[in-house]
């Protein structure tokens, strides 16, 4: 078990893959370094949005997750 | 309040689900739909719809709790693609079954101007041989200030 991030949109091209395993327990600052630096750059964009759980975090920098979370990248929407 | 919010992965038809709908709330005094589709445009081939399954019916599902809340009605109906479409295939169906069509109306009208720009779905489409994200667009978001939501 690990934390779970997924790339969501155009941040899955980004990254090259839907979602990947990192060690837990995970905070805002610890997953920007484990991500890549293009990644990390479109995480920190002020517009790309953080759920955990399904929860969208008002302040991504608050992010803690510990075993079997789920972290989500979200891009700006694009609408349906 | 009846209430049927949907996500679905293969194509549907508009009309049957509409037709259910009106037999379902034959109280109603009228019934305001809106169908959209892809837009037959320039070069597009296939438009993608990606949903995030914590997040995308969860929203719809808080969206109609939102228009329960501000209009008098007895059913609405959001019906919303995901996956791949082809141009001019149906991507979403709202409706709404009220004792006035006031309530009726302006329920569609909100549900899309919410849809549209506050709903979690990320687009792509596919011209030639190349995919291009969707970026969000202003327009979408003025129409959802109208309700200042």
């Amino acid at each position: 078990m690990a934390v779970t991030v997924v790339f969501i949109g155009k941040l899955s091209d980004l990254a090259g893959e839907a979602e990947r395993h990192i060690a837990a327990p995970l905070t805002w600052a610890g997953l920007l370094d484990a991500l890549d630096a293009e990644v990390a750059g479109a995480a920190r964009d002020e517009r790309t949005k953080v759920a955990v759980n399904g929860e969208v975090l008002s302040d991504k920098a608050t992010l803690v997750a510990g075993e079997g979370d789920e972290i989500a990248l979200l891009p700006p929407v694009s609408g349906g | 309040m009846a209430r049927d919010v949907q996500l679905l992965t293969k194509g549907f038809s508009p009309g049957k689900a509409l037709g259910l709908f009106a037999k379902a709330h034959p109280e109603a005094g009228g019934i305001a739909s809106f169908v959209g589709k892809v837009r037959p445009d320039k070069d597009v081939k296939v438009l993608q719809l990606i949903h995030y399954d914590r997040l995308t019916l969860p929203g719809m599902e808080k969206l109609a709790t939102n228009i329960e809340g501000r209009w008098q009605l007895d059913g609405l109906l959001i019906h919303h693609r995901t996956g791949h479409m082809r141009p001019g295939a149906p991507i979403v169906l709202v409706a709404a079954a009220a004792r006035h069509r006031r309530d009726a109306f302006e329920a569609v009208d909100f549900a899309m101007d919410h849809l549209k720009s506050r709903s979690w779905l990320w687009k792509r489409e596919k011209r030639g041989d190349t995919w291009h994200w969707i970026e969000p667009r202003d327009e979408d978001h003025e129409d959802a200030n109208r309700w200042e939501i």
